[in-house]
């Protein structure tokens, strides 16, 4: 049997630390982590609305620039407002947020297939009317 | 003033439900008048109402479960006595009565008996099997509690103020939108789930989070116990699931109260969304209620086998597998909503391919038990009675997945069977063999064991005489909530399933006589070594029941097992007890009104939104919003044991536990 004073004897209960922080963060480095995310979250914001506005973009694309700026987005937040690095104390958020995009990814896919079939065997709507009145 | 709220809720014209909820109100406030006379109140107040220790909230958990099985068995009860009468007669329920009943009955069994028990043993356990002294959020799971106590609440209240919905236990769209269903009783519904669910959300994120940061030193993710893997499963599905229930209740709400078009048939609206999102969250929602179930059943039969569970990483791959797989499912509650072949066709062979990690599971339990020296304790007769029962209902449940043959048996009473034999089979057996598992430790005495094998057999066998006739007539073509029929061949199967609810009945009975007698004899059965099973993981190492802070020194964990290895190192040097550790104080998260009165005030908000009391709804809200202040707010955050304290309360604890060690030890 080990030692006695090996045990860990201290309460894990209600300790300050938090999950995956680090002694060399000063405030000045983490505001100006907040600073970048915050313009370049804007920056993204506001080429989302260019991109509506605009007339250089394909009219079909539009759609999927949108697409594209919107995960950006997705990835700004996560990394410097959310903290998602690939420091090996990040392991659990990382394998968090996999298992978060897959869940989303099969619910709104599955959905959208079971749905379109759903449709796709109905008469459709229209005659369904016509067929009432 | 009141809203929608009148005198004319009350149903005085109804003599059911009036007298039933004139009983509970009369019973009520017999307990409380009783509480209040002994002086208990003030004691209640301080160690349980307020207690934010994860023991204490688990069996408040189970207690509520426990309470709420009765309401739920009586509704089972008037549902198996209506079919049996109702044959070419209108039998006792009306049909708006009967409508009610057995919505109530699923909706009660599902969120508040299976959810509370199985989160109750969860708490109880988990933290214990890790070598921890609480879980992460202590607090905030004192919050959960009250929460779900909050919607269990509700839906009770709707028996006397009011109706509850009529809708069968999911509110299927149109028949819950307000053209067809203008009552309170769908409203009941939402509130009530809303609120629960809200509680359930926060027990997931607290056990993941308990599970994955705070574990005993040296307890690596492959050495953690069985029943914690399958409650970390478990609670990743509530936290992925339960934002779906709630985003899909919410919808329905919006079409209920302020004239949204989600689920209506009008305005483009789509019903069919409603099915395809309730059941994203309702399929994940029976693995979160099964695999903990399994986890129980694993360290049963583990203990009761006196061997290391049979090859437990493809106990934990199969359980990681479920989770994943628990999301590629849920069309086949919705087979025959007109998908077509290529959908149908792709549910029903991923439902089929879940079997085979449970499969997994089912051999590891048998292997298991080969060659051990079988225990025949309670606890391991539910693990047995599971094996066969939940067998059989797996297999119907893969005869189900194929979508040729659901068209046939979808909504008939064959599946009413299946689904109960899954869930009494699984999860009701598995939580009663936690309760008889674990109650010494939660209690400090052992239960009663010749009252609870007459439990076990009156539930076995009153379960197949009750549902195996539902299977007969289900392939006969009975449909499911039928308040009453004309086919006479249905009659005597309906007979014989009112008789099993009747031995079940005398199931639940002896159960209760068992812990009246356990408690009364409770000197004799004292669990004095905090080990009466031979366990193998952590919580058997502490005495029972625990001290507040669990473990005077948090344990080394050096193997899969620890608390056996700790006890074969002991006895290799022919010890009775590890050596005494050094003491060091401990910090303890203070107790907390904090649940209790965000709970109350859910409460008044959920009712008066159902009764549309608007000012009642602001004023809830805001009071609600006022705790969380004050509680954010508060300056001391925990007490201190000090070293000297925990010192008295082990030594105290070792010194009875020697003793109790030295008298079995000569055998």
């Amino acid at each position: 049997m080990s030692d006695p004073s090996d045990y860990d004897a201290g309460s894990y209960v209600g300790t300050e630390r938090q999950p995956g922080s680090r002694e060399e963060r000063t405030v000045a480095r983490e505001v100006r982590g907040y600073l970048l995310g915050l313009s370049l979250a804007a920056l993204l914001t506001v080429a989302s609305f260019w991109a509506v506005r605009t007339h250089d973009i394909y009219s079909s694309g539009v759609s999927v620039a949108l697409l594209v700026l919107a995960v950006a987005q997705i990835g700004i937040h996560l990394v410097f407002f959310l903290h998602i690095t690939t420091a090996p104390d990040n392991q659990n958020n990382i394998l968090a947020l996999a298992f978060g995009v897959l869940i989303v990814c099969l619910v709104v896919f599955g959905s959208l297939w079971v749905m379109l079939h759903l449709n796709h065997n109905m008469v459709p709507m229209d005659q369904l009317r016509r067929m009432q009145h | 003033m009141f809203g929608k709220l009148t005198w004319q809720a009350i149903p005085f014209d109804q003599p059911i439900p009036l007298a039933a909820g004139a009983f509970v109100v009369l019973g009520i406030l017999a307990v409380l008048i009783w509480i209040v006379a002994r002086g208990y109140l003030p004691y209640l107040w301080r160690e349980w109402v307020t207690s934010v220790d994860h023991k204490r909230i688990g069996i408040m958990y189970c207690l509520l479960a426990a309470v709420m099985l009765l309401r739920g068995f009586i509704d089972a009860l008037m549902m198996r006595s209506q079919q049996a009468l109702a044959f070419h007669a209108a039998g006792y329920l009306p049909p708006e009565h009967y409508d009610q009943i057995f919505s109530a009955h699923g909706t009660i069994m599902i969120f508040f008996v299976a959810m509370p028990f199985v989160i109750g043993l969860m708490n109880i356990a988990i933290p214990l099997q890790l070598g921890v002294r609480d879980v992460a959020f202590p607090t905030l799971n004192s919050v959960s509690l009250w929460l779900t106590a909050a919607g269990a609440l509700l839906v009770n209240l709707s028996l006397v103020v009011g109706e509850f919905a009529r809708t069968g236990w999911l509110p299927y769209p149109p028949l819950s939108e307000l053209t067809y269903s203008p009552g309170v009783g769908v409203d009941y519904y939402l509130w009530a789930l809303q609120i629960s669910g809200i509680g359930t959300l926060m027990t997931g994120i607290n056990m993941v989070t308990t599970i994955l940061k705070m574990r005993a030193p040296g307890m690596s993710y492959t050495r953690m116990p069985i029943f914690c893997w399958t409650s970390l499963a478990s609670s990743l599905l509530i936290v992925a699931a339960f934002p779906i229930l709630t985003a899909t209740l919410a919808m329905l709400l919006l079409d209920r109260y302020v004239g949204f078009h989600f689920f209506t048939n009008e305005a483009g609206g789509n019903a069919m969304m409603f099915m395809n999102l309730i059941w994203a969250w309702g399929h994940p929602e029976v693995y979160i209620l099964i695999l903990p179930a399994f986890g129980i059943f694993s360290e049963v039969v583990s203990t009761f086998s006196g061997k290391p569970l049979f090859d437990r990483r493809s106990m934990i791959v199969a359980t990681m597998a479920i989770c994943i797989l628990s999301f590629m499912v849920w069309m086949h509650h919705f087979f025959t909503m007109g998908a077509g072949g290529d959908v149908n066709g792709f549910f029903g062979i991923a439902s089929m391919i879940i079997a085979v990690p449970t499969g997994v599971k089912i051999y590891n339990w048998l292997f298991t038990m080969y060659g051990g020296r079988v225990r025949f304790n309670s606890a391991m007769l539910w693990a047995i009675g599971f094996m066969v029962t939940f067998l059989i209902g797996g297999m119907t449940g893969v005869l189900l997945a194929s979508p040729a043959a659901d068209f046939l048996l979808h909504n008939s009473l064959f599946l009413v069977a299946h689904f109960h034999n899954t869930i009494i089979g699984g999860v009701l057996f598995g939580v009663f063999a936690g309760y008889v598992f674990w109650f010494p430790k939660a209690f400090g005495f052992v239960l009663d064991e010749r009252l609870g094998k007459a439990a076990f057999w009156c539930w076995l066998v009153g379960f197949y005489v009750a549902f195996v006739p539902l299977y007969v007539v289900g392939l006969e073509g009975m449909t499911r909530r039928m308040q009453h029929y004309d086919r006479p061949e249905w009659h005597p199967w309906l007979l014989v399933a009112g008789l099993g609810a009747l031995i079940i009945l005398c199931g639940i009975a002896l159960q209760i006589a068992q812990l009246w007698v356990s408690i009364r004899t409770r000197e004799q059965r004292r669990d004095l070594t905090g080990d009466p099973w031979d366990g193998r993981s952590l919580e058997w190492a502490t005495s029972s029941p625990p001290p507040a802070f669990n473990f005077a020194v948090l344990p080394q964990v050096t193997s899969d097992e620890p608390y056996w290895s700790i006890k074969q190192q002991a006895r290799a040097k022919g010890q009775l007890l590890s050596q005494e550790p050094d003491y060091a104080p401990i910090e303890m998260p203070r107790n907390s009104p904090t649940g209790f009165v965000t709970a109350f005030f859910a409460v008044v908000t959920g009712f008066s939104l159902i009764w549309h009391i608007w000012w009642l709804v602001i004023l809830g809200l805001v009071c609600a919003y006022v705790t969380f202040v004050v509680f954010a707010w508060r300056d001391v955050h925990e007490t201190e044991i000090p070293a000297a304290e925990v010192a008295r309360l082990d030594r105290a604890n070792r010194a009875v536990r020697a003793e109790a060690l030295r008298a079995q030890a000569p055998r």
